[in-house]
């Protein structure tokens, strides 16, 4: 089974979000940078699954070169080929991002390796939540998708995937290949061996040159939204607070 | 001007969220604009089967309880759709029939909540019909050049992007924590000058009209709200390949207090130490009517399961109080409690994130604090 999961290099934003000075983008001077916690879920699903059915994980992301970190990372997790879709670093849209997605896919079908059996995504990127690259991909290549799925188990040629629905479990069947998109909670990712980073380091990481083309929708700025940063009142510290705490969850009506 | 909204249903009536997508559409549209479109309704005006067509605008039994209540949020008209193999939830099937009522209706624009069948079906018209879509929006108008200008959320709503949209039917999906559901005619009302203005394009020509919270409560439309919105069978056509992938729905539902509309959340983060430490938190949570919540490096270090995850990529809370504890309030946690009414954090760190967005604080160590609380508390519950 040949799996491509799909990852986005983001700034470790931790506490507090800082926006750059013109507004434009978010200041990453001092963070480190990451993947989607769903992307995270979707490697893992990824290597669990080629270790139950065999088959080899691939790992692909658009951005700048410096984004060969997190591929690096996935490869340390058990994913054995990596590739980068190379940027200038400009912040791209989901129509060219899925494109040129596409676009890589096809080129790998069309080589010795033949096609993927499923392409794995996280349901959103964690900071531009746009809710719909793994769609526009399956579209491209005239797959079935489904997106938000917690549970994958895979027979044969076919994918059953579930997820949470008001509070029941909602069911789909997809035949291979597919295009499913993952969130956190389908698995618990693995942590990388020292094995596993020695190797990934040496690894070498497919590069190919993209061209950044317009979506339609474009940022004008970005902002932290007003109210954002009260300050609380202290009620005390430690156990000598209780009082004060217990006078008000009676105030807030909490208790009965 | 023409806004289709997507009305997901629960049970006979619209979903919540789809009341707050509602809301929204007819803020962009005006009056009589919207044209709300439900799946799966059964066929209006029987005797007939799913499927057969009946007169356009005849009010059937089923579109009843539903026609009703999306008229009450300002939808003048209600696309029924059915199609012969169409039962269940199919995301590509509803987005061809959604892509089909855009020519049908000229439509300048599709809105749909964020939820997850919202986000899917959108992005599914958005790959069909070639067209940018804006997820997770809190307000949008639209200038005299036909553009939108829009924010939408990033980071889960931790940071607003100002955005324009070039291209129409702009593709729009509702940031439901950040939009309130508000009937046309609330009680006592009057009418609003802006919602009783002409349709769109006078509203927003100057492009500064905000759909989210710009407009005063209680507004009222002439129309709306007592004309049951008309209702018109569609029957959509499909390929194959848009049925490819059908929900099914399991019948079992999760018991218990769910975390996501619990009044009392009492939260555990890193500070609780390990898997043992959760004891005390969930007597006090049992005491205050509540349940357990946790951050994401709980559920990472396996501690506690997934589902109990407040966060960005785990539940969103709306409660009456959340109670957070050794957790300090990352980006990722917070986008989870935005919604909770009350917060007080117990922490022992002063300057812990989570100090700048709780109302209330403790400084000190949980482990100390929520047993001495649960003492109190079971004292008082003995005294009295």
């Amino acid at each position: 089974m040949e799996i491509a999961v799909c990852v986005k290099r983001i700034p470790m934003v931790g506490g507090k979000i800082v926006v750059t000075a013109d507004g434009q983008g978010v200041d990453t001077r001092m963070s480190g940078f990451t993947v989607s916690p769903h992307e995270e879920c979707a490697i893992e699903e990824a290597v669990q699954l080629t270790q139950r059915l065999g088959g080899s994980v691939s790992v692909l992301t658009l951005g700048p070169p410096e984004a060969a970190d997190q591929l690096r990372d996935a490869l340390a997790l058990g994913a054995s080929r990596a590739v980068l879709l190379e940027t200038d670093g400009a912040e791209w849209g989901p129509i060219a991002t899925a494109e040129a997605i596409a676009e890589q896919a096809l080129r790998r079908a069309a080589g010795p390796e033949g096609p993927y059996d499923l392409l794995l995504f996280g349901n959103e990127a964690a900071d531009t939540g746009g809710y719909q690259v793994a769609v526009r991909v399956a579209h491209a290549l005239g797959l079935p998708c489904v997106t938000g799925i917690k549970n994958i188990e895979i027979t044969d040629d076919r994918a059953s995937a579930s997820r949470e629905y008001r509070g029941t479990e909602e069911l789909f069947d997809l035949p291979l290949p597919a295009v499913i998109s993952v969130k956190e909670g389908i698995n618990l990712p693995r942590y990388p061996s020292l094995p596993g980073r020695l190797r990934a380091k040496r690894a070498p990481i497919e590069r190919y040159p993209v061209q950044r083309r317009d979506d339609g929708l474009r940022t004008t700025g970005l902002r932290v939204p007003a109210g954002e940063h009260r300050r609380a009142d202290v009620l005390g510290n430690g156990p000598d607070a209780v009082p004060a705490l217990v006078r008000l969850l009676d105030e807030l009506g909490v208790l009965s | 001007m023409t806004v289709l909204c997507l009305v997901e249903l629960d049970g006979d009536g619209p979903a919540e969220p789809s009341l707050r997508a509602l809301t929204f559409a007819r803020r962009l549209a005006g009056p009589a604009g919207v044209t709300a479109v439900a799946f799966g309704m059964g066929a209006p005006g029987s005797p007939g089967p799913a499927g057969s067509p009946g007169p356009a605008g005849s009010p059937g039994p089923a579109g009843g309880p539903l026609a009703a209540e999306v008229s009450a949020y300002g939808a003048a008209d209600i696309y029924a759709v059915t199609a012969g193999r169409l039962a269940g939830y199919a995301p590509q099937a509803w987005a061809r029939a959604l892509a089909a009522l855009i020519g049908e209706t000229s439509a300048t624009a599709v809105v749909a909540a964020g939820t997850d069948r919202g986000s899917e079906v959108l992005a599914h018209l958005g790959a069909i019909t070639g067209l940018p879509m804006a997820a997770n929006c809190t307000s949008a108008s639209r200038g005299a050049d036909g553009s939108y200008r829009l924010v939408r959320h990033r980071w889960a709503g931790s940071l607003l992007e100002d955005a324009v949209l070039e291209t129409a039917p702009a593709l729009l999906t509702v940031a439901v924590d950040a939009v309130t559901a508000e009937p046309v005619r609330a009680a006592g009302g009057s009418v609003s000058a802006a919602e009783s203005l002409p349709a769109g394009g006078s509203v927003s020509a100057d492009g500064s009209m905000s759909a989210a919270g710009s407009l005063p409560a209680g507004g009222s439309v002439p129309a709306g709200g007592s004309v049951p919105a008309q209702v018109h069978d569609y029957q959509a056509e499909l390929d194959e390949a848009d049925l490819l992938v059908v929900a099914r729905e399991s019948a079992e539902r999760s018991a218990g207090v769910s975390l996501a509309s619990a009044r009392v959340v009492v939260g555990g983060g890193r500070g609780v130490g390990g898997p043992e430490g959760f004891g005390p938190l969930e007597e006090l949570a049992g005491l205050l009517g509540g349940v357990v919540g946790v951050s994401r490096v709980v559920t990472s270090q396996g501690w506690r399961p997934h589902r109990q995850q407040v966060g960005q990529t785990g539940t969103r809370i709306s409660p009456e109080l959340y109670l957070a504890c050794g957790i300090s309030g990352a980006i990722q946690h917070m986008a989870g409690c935005l919604s909770a009414k009350h917060i007080i954090a117990v922490n022992t760190d002063p300057d812990a994130p989570i100090i700048s967005h709780a109302d209330y604080a403790v400084i000190g160590d949980l482990n100390q604090v929520i047993p001495a609380l649960v003492a109190a508390l079971r004292a008082r519950a003995g005294s009295s």
